[in-house]
């Protein structure tokens, strides 16, 4: 499939194109510093499933909230994050966002209402309800995203973070990010009766809809639809974004559980790619190579500027247990 | 829940000391008041007035808005708290009994607690988890367990345990104005207790200890419910001996200043908790005050907590298990023998 797109949209588009490459070029350079072993610990990247960082975030204001995943640094970054701080905290530096204390599963900036990844799966999705709740009873016109896998939505805080949003009507958005795998296990294998939409559907959502996760527009029309329900008060929605997880569930998965025919079909469907030929067909090949350029060499810069951050000094490692 | 003690029905209801349960109704009421942020979660908690009439009134003063009922799922309104704290709110989460804080421990454990450290002090999460326990009432075992070992182990949470209506009531508001996680761990038997020192005691800080009675030969150590057992030890089987009693009402944090200098007194010390003995608070206790005073003791630091079983339902079998005046002063008695 292609993006179709009018001439009115092309501007939008090769925003959109300028975001996506930044989250993919941070991903990359991610993965790559992991192999080199400048990375400790766990790693989950986000490639190939850009355009649904970009789609639901587009929709949003900087007062909203989001909470992500362990693989959340698409998130983020399309959120507002700074990726120097992101890319220093992953190296477990002193100027990460999180000054080393918390790594790729835990970065969080509240300026930019990024109520954090999370290492628990499922976990975030009561906190965004809490986050909406808040937005609610403190009268703004806040919403709140959680953003999860498909991986979560058999868990327990699914169902009571459906429930109590639709009780309380609280202005959130799910948006799942369907890539098809959880962890090493593909989905539809682990899952049986109804839809995951007429699941939602059936606590009450005002709205849920499955969209073309490789279709950043299509992410973003979705989205503005929830988020104008949830900030007129008509309580949450969910989106179901088909998309695909490229890498492994870690960085260093060797995936022998890929079908590698599906996997070239989804690779046909980059939305990088996709946007980068819209925009090559709308005549906007040069502004288009020149946005995905521009988006390595930030994240060249975040990763050197990262690599030659002094670590914390041990003295900090007691601070910020307790609130003073 | 019938009170304990009956309160004295001839003196006038203005004259009657205010009881446990009205420490945490004027607490709550007076930090509502305060800070339209306060808001109170759980399940019941709003027109039912909570199952032991906690919040009772809160609803009617305070509205839908502020007094927020949950249906029965722990997990997502833990969950849901933290998330709101996060976004400014200082939400006051009730857990009905604190055996069912283990149905909801993520958010308390991995999300509330480690959060502000795992941003690098990026977030701050003002949040109470108001919870009860209490054994002796038959409630079996899943409604009766003292889990104060649990929270405390875990590094970000502060855990606090009155055991009189003053205490519940300064404590309870210096946790909604902490802007980091409490866990506050009422004691249900003794919600109906008068406090009859309500005004003359001190108003403590969280992380200071009480000397409650003063004492020369050995000191006592408890917190909750046991504070009032360990008591009666004393007046009623130990009245020959003179006993320090230390109420530590917060374990994190905790005051070991006061427990250190109550001990380097006397010499002797045992600490005394409803939870249960293995791997518990007092174990804790007792090693730190051994280190800091081995070469001042008289002899061990023991502890004495319920035995190391699920609480039994059958009366005699749960008085059996669980501390007591009797059980305290036996154990006291055979200390100073060693």
């Amino acid at each position: 499939m292609m993006v179709t797109v009018s001439t009115e949209a092309t501007e939008a588009l090769l925003e959109d194109l300028r975001a996506m490459a930044r989250i993919r070029a941070f991903e990359t350079r991610v993965a790559r510093q992991f192999r080199e072993g400048n990375i400790p610990g766990f790693v989950h990247v986000s490639i190939g499933q850009e355009a649904v960082a970009r789609g639901v975030c587009s929709a949003l204001r900087e007062h909203d909230y989001i909470t992500t995943t362990h693989r959340g640094h698409g998130h983020c970054i399309a959120k507002g994050a700074d990726p120097v701080g992101m890319m220093a905290e992953l190296f477990g530096r002193a100027s990460g966002t999180c000054g080393g204390k918390g790594g790729s599963m835990h970065i969080a900036d509240p300026r930019f209402g990024i109520l954090g990844a999370n290492g628990i799966v499922a976990a975030g999705l009561p906190l965004a309800v809490g986050a909406g709740l808040a937005a609610q009873r403190r009268g703004t016109d806040a919403v709140a995203v959680a953003f999860a896998g498909e991986g979560s939505v058999n868990g327990g805080p699914f169902h009571e973070a459906l429930t109590l949003a639709v009780l309380w009507q609280a202005p959130v958005v799910f948006a799942i990010e369907n890539n098809q795998f959880s962890e090493f296990t593909r989905s539809e294998e682990i899952w049986r009766g109804a839809s995951l939409v007429q699941r939602a559907l059936d606590y009450g959502v005002a709205g849920a809809e499955r969209v073309d996760g490789q279709d950043v527009g299509a992410v973003r029309e979705a989205t503005e639809r929830a988020v104008k329900a949830a900030r007129k008060g008509k309580g949450p929605s969910l989106i179901e974004a088909m998309t695909y997880r490229v890498h492994g569930h870690y960085e260093g998965d060797a995936t022998p559980y890929r079908d590698e025919a599906e996997f070239q079909e989804w690779l046909d469907r980059d939305p990088i790619e996709l946007a980068l030929r819209a925009l090559r067909e709308d005549g906007r090949g040069t502004d288009a190579e020149a946005a995905v350029a521009a988006a390595e060499e930030e994240m060249d810069r975040a990763v050197e500027q990262g690599l030659a951050a002094p670590y914390p000094g041990t003295e900090t490692v007691m601070e910020d247990v307790y609130a003073s | 829940m019938p009170p304990e003690t009956a309160a004295p029905g001839t003196v006038k209801k203005e004259q009657r000391p205010p009881r446990y349960i009205d420490g945490i109704r004027r607490a709550l009421g007076a930090e509502m008041e305060r800070d339209e942020d306060v808001v109170v979660m759980g399940v019941d908690v709003g027109a039912g007035g909570g199952v032991y009439g906690a919040t009772k009134g809160l609803y009617e003063r305070f509205g839908p808005e502020r007094v927020i009922d949950s249906p029965i799922a722990e997990a997502g309104l833990l969950g849901a708290a933290v998330g709101g704290a996060m976004a400014g709110l200082r939400p006051v989460a009730e857990i009905m009994y604190m055996d069912f804080l283990t149905v909801c421990l993520d958010p308390v454990v991995n999300q509330a607690a480690k959060l502000r450290y795992m941003t690098g002090g990026g977030v701050e999460i003002p949040i109470v988890f108001r919870t009860q326990t209490g054994g002796g009432r038959s409630s079996g075992a899943q409604h009766s367990q003292s889990l104060e070992g649990i929270v405390a182990h875990v590094p970000g949470l502060k855990v606090y345990l009155p055991s009189n209506a003053r205490d519940v009531e300064d404590l309870l508001s210096a946790a909604i104005r902490d802007d980091g996680p409490v866990v506050f761990v009422e004691n249900r038997r003794l919600y109906n207790r008068p406090d009859p020192e309500y005004h003359e005691r001190e108003s403590l800080p969280p992380g200071r200890a009480r000397v409650v009675r003063e004492g020369s030969d050995l000191t006592l150590i408890a917190w909750g419910r046991m504070v009032e057992e360990a008591s009666r030890a004393c007046e009623e089987e130990l009245a020959d001996l003179s006993v320090e009693l230390v109420d530590i009402r917060t374990l994190v944090p905790l005051d070991l200043d006061t427990a250190a200098a109550s001990v380097a007194k006397t010499g002797r010390a045992l600490v005394v908790h409803e939870a249960v003995e293995a791997f518990g608070p007092g174990a804790e206790i007792a090693m730190r005050l051994t280190e800091r005073l081995l070469f001042e003791i008289e002899g061990p630091i023991r502890r004495l907590g319920a035995v190391t079983a699920p609480t039994p339902y059958s009366p005699p079998l749960e008085e059996a298990a669980l501390p007591g005046a009797a059980t305290i002063a036996a154990a006291t008695r055979e200390l100073l023998e060693i």
